[in-house]
């Protein structure tokens, strides 16, 4: 009923091929936004901006840059967290270095820079495959976070190592610091957010995207079908990288305002993108959004029923997060292997035929 | 008329909403889970357990009520940043995080919001200049403190030269164990030892190979900035190399009974500081004990009553009701804001007397604040384990730290904060 094809014409090859095919499904994509551009930032206020809403998109990205490596391009990465460094280090020396220059260009520049670095990390996926792959991954992650807490220069030689985003702003409205309204740092979230979304979907839909999934379903096909490996799997680690290197300088900037790269950006902070790339969705952008959704709000939402509710002690709701996460995460596993966005697959295909299923 | 009455319900509403916050919010944010729980636990058991005794042996500070609001960080930053934001509506009047990490966090964070931040021995040691960090305090003392206190103890044990000594530092890897080494390089250029630096990373479990550079260099002494589950480790490790326990000393943090405990016999002799003297027959930890305990209302178990950790939270929450008292003789008002309450804790003055009429005679050093100095007097002690009585016992008197090597880090560390962040230093 509500995802009637019927009568939902398409006269062109565009129409045809378009993201949001059915009517129901553009209608719903535009009122979301509408939701969340035009109705959230007057509501806001700075626990939800802080606690929920800043995390849940910066993690978004995060995992929308891993999905294109893992989920599209079948590479195992346990490096995000690394990523995520490079690109809250590029942010924190861009921004002290060039404090006149806006910081949407060192958002950009940042994930520049840490898709070079992901780039010459993805090298040794030419020649090893799965969990070798993911072991080397695993070194890039221990790495990074050891050059940047040795080398004094990346954090400006500070007495404690932490690295601190200055007060900075976009046309006049602060954005990054301690003054910055909840709205603000919402919104330079959203943006991003959404236009790296759009990005990533169009890629992975076009002949990059392709090329990607060539190589995830079978390598050797793809070679033989003309695609480069040197070149599909580069690209793949390069735009995953871009991707990460934006939600690090982000979450450093933006969000949490000082880092300390072991704690920050630790093994970690992989794997609880990989968690989301895994419960949300392998392969699906949807999934990205859905996955940090999940894992930003359930602990959130535990504590507040747990603690704020029902008055249990903080350990014990602490404690039970963890067995309530892994249990779901085992469940989803045994489950539905293509996670939430799979579920949400599920429920369209029952919907366009409710009421009168045959 | 239908408009006016319910503006005037309203009104009425926010009324009564009104007087049901006036009572003294103190957001408690601990950490009771992971590997750093061991040290969180008794730190948050003192602390909440004096503010419910003071509820129920006073009623309070000045007739106002405290309310505790735990919330669980796991030592972790962004669960340290959901905290403070759950509770800083409540009308927090003092947030205390015992996390260095969380300090860095909070320290913007608080001066926008105007809500007092006191690290207590731990956090950035530059806020101790008040005239650029206005809202953040680290009385009684800090980390530059706790260097120069060990390195005078070290001085006043070798006849009052270190020349060709060699000393290694074993550190957490963050800011919390990066914070000594400033001080340690300038006290070491000035005393003439050699400076070996050991990082152990998060958390700390894997340090086989820094006492494996220990055991090899055999350095004349190894100072220790360890948290959590890291201490005991190293404990056993310098256990397991035969390192004389004697010449391995802890900071403040490092310290305390469960870091010695699991090492047994072999922990004998292992030295930490202290910015408390431990005596668990103070009479306070009576009141405690009928009061808070008996009634059923522990924070925790009620085990750590008297241990270390557990002293110095109950410290912590006394530094914090007495600027409470202090702060309501300034404003005249029983139910005082953030802002008020920041006044007073700049014009707090602990003296030996008030420390013995509150029942904690001898607990901490006798200092004062003032604007420009949020740090104290920066006095430790230095304890030694004794493992066949199970007691840390006192070795010193509170020794002072040499200002003239802290203080210039300070105003230059405090000076660069200020530059980037565009403060205009000065008094509120």
């Amino acid at each position: 009923m509500f995802y009637r094809e019927a009568g939902d014409f398409k006269t062109s090859y565009e129409a045809d091929s378009q993201t949001f095919p059915i009517k129901f499904d553009r209608y719903r994509f535009w009122a979301m936004i509408a939701v969340a551009y035009l109705v959230i930032p007057f509501i806001i206020n700075d626990y939800w901006a802080n606690a929920i809403l800043v995390p849940f998109l910066i993690y978004a990205i995060a995992a929308i840059g891993l999905n294109i490596l893992t989920g599209y391009c079948g590479q195992v990465s346990l490096g995000t967290g690394g990523f995520m460094a490079v690109g809250a280090y590029a942010m924190y020396k861009l921004m002290t270095a060039f404090p006149d220059v806006s910081v949407v260009i060192h958002v950009i520049l940042a994930g520049g820079i840490t898709a070079v670095v992901g780039a010459a990390f993805g090298l040794p996926s030419l020649r090893i495959k799965g969990f070798y792959l993911a072991v080397a991954t695993l070194a890039a992650q221990f790495f990074l976070v050891w050059l940047f807490n040795k080398v004094a220069w990346f954090y400006n030689y500070s007495a404690s190592g932490q690295i601190n985003a200055p007060e900075r702003f976009v046309g006049g409205v602060a954005v990054i610091g301690p003054n910055t309204d909840a709205w603000a740092k919402y919104m330079i979230c959203l943006v991003f957010v959404t236009v790296c979304a759009i990005i990533a979907r169009n890629l992975t839909r076009g002949t990059m995207g392709r090329k990607w999934m060539a190589i995830r379903d079978m390598d050797i096909a793809a070679e033989i079908i003309g695609v480069n490996p040197l070149q599909a799997k580069l690209s793949a680690f390069a735009v995953s990288s871009f991707f990460i290197g934006i939600s690090g300088a982000l979450f450093f900037s933006v969000y949490l305002g000082a880092v300390e790269v072991g704690e920050a950006f630790g093994i970690q902070k992989s794997f609880l993108v990989l968690f989301m790339v895994i419960i949300g969705g392998l392969g699906s952008i949807f999934g990205s959004f859905a996955g940090a959704g999940f894992l930003v709000l359930l602990p959130v939402a535990l504590k507040v029923i747990g603690v704020d509710l029902l008055g249990w002690p903080t350990d014990i709701v602490a404690h039970l997060q963890l067995v309530i996460i892994g249990a779901l995460i085992m469940f989803f596993l045994i489950k539905e292997p293509h996670g939430l966005a799979q579920f949400w697959r599920i429920a369209k295909e029952k919907l366009r035929l409710w009421p009168f299923p045959y | 008329m239908k408009l006016k009455t319910l503006a005037a319900m309203a009104l009425a509403g926010t009324l009564a909403a009104g007087p049901a916050l006036a009572e003294l919010v103190i957001p408690d944010l601990s950490y009771r889970t992971g590997p750093y729980a061991a040290g969180g636990t008794p730190v948050s058991d003192g602390y909440q357990d004096y503010f419910n005794m003071l509820n129920a042996r006073d009623g309070g500070v000045g007739g106002e009520m405290f309310r505790i609001i735990e919330c669980e960080t796991g030592y972790n930053t962004e669960k340290g940043v959901e905290c403070y934001e759950s509770t800083k509506g409540e009308g927090a009047l003092i947030y205390q995080p015992l996390s260095t990490g969380i300090t860095y966090q909070l320290i913007p964070k608080v001066t926008a919001d105007g809500i007092p931040l006191h690290t207590m021995g731990y956090g950035r040691t530059s806020a101790a200049n008040g005239e650029v960090f206005n809202w953040v305090f680290n009385y009684p003392a800090n980390y530059w403190d706790a260097a120069s206190v060990m390195v005078n103890y070290l001085l006043d044990e070798n006849g009052g030269s270190l020349d060709g000594k060699n000393i290694a530092l074993v550190y957490h890897n963050s800011a919390y164990g990066k914070e000594p080494i400033r001080t340690l390089e300038n006290l070491s250029a000035q005393y003439g030892f050699e400076l070996t630096q050991l990082a152990v990373d998060h958390p700390g479990q894997e340090q086989k190979s820094q006492w494996l550079q220990i055991r090899r260099e055999r350095p004349d002494y190894v100072l220790m900035w360890g948290w959590g589950v890291m201490n005991q480790v190293a404990v056993q490790e310098a256990a397991n190399i035969g390192f004389p326990m004697e010449n391995f000393i802890g900071n403040w943090w490092a310290g305390a009974e469960h870091d010695v405990i699991p090492a047994g016999d072999a922990a004998n002799g292992y030295k930490s500081l202290n910015m408390n003297r431990i005596d668990a027959s103070l009479p306070v930890f009576d009141d405690i004990r009928t009061l808070v305990h008996d009634a059923g209302n522990a924070a925790g178990d009620g085990s750590n009553i008297g241990t270390v950790l557990y002293t110095r939270g109950m410290y912590a929450a006394m530094l914090a009701a007495e600027a409470v008292a202090t702060a309501q003789g300034i404003h005249g008002v029983a139910a005082i804001t953030p802002a008020m309450m920041r006044d007073g804790m700049e014009a707090l003055d602990i003296t030996a007397a008030r420390m013995e009429e509150l029942g904690m005679a001898n607990i901490g050093p006798e200092f004062s604040v003032s604007c420009q100095d949020h740090g104290g007097s920066g006095l430790g002690i230095v304890q030694q384990w004794d493992a066949s009585a199970g007691a840390w016992v006192a070795l010193t008197d509170y020794i002072a730290p040499d200002d003239a090597v802290t203080l210039p880090l300070i105003m230059e560390d405090s000076a660069a904060f200020a530059a980037e962040n565009n403060i205009e230093a000065g008094c509120m």
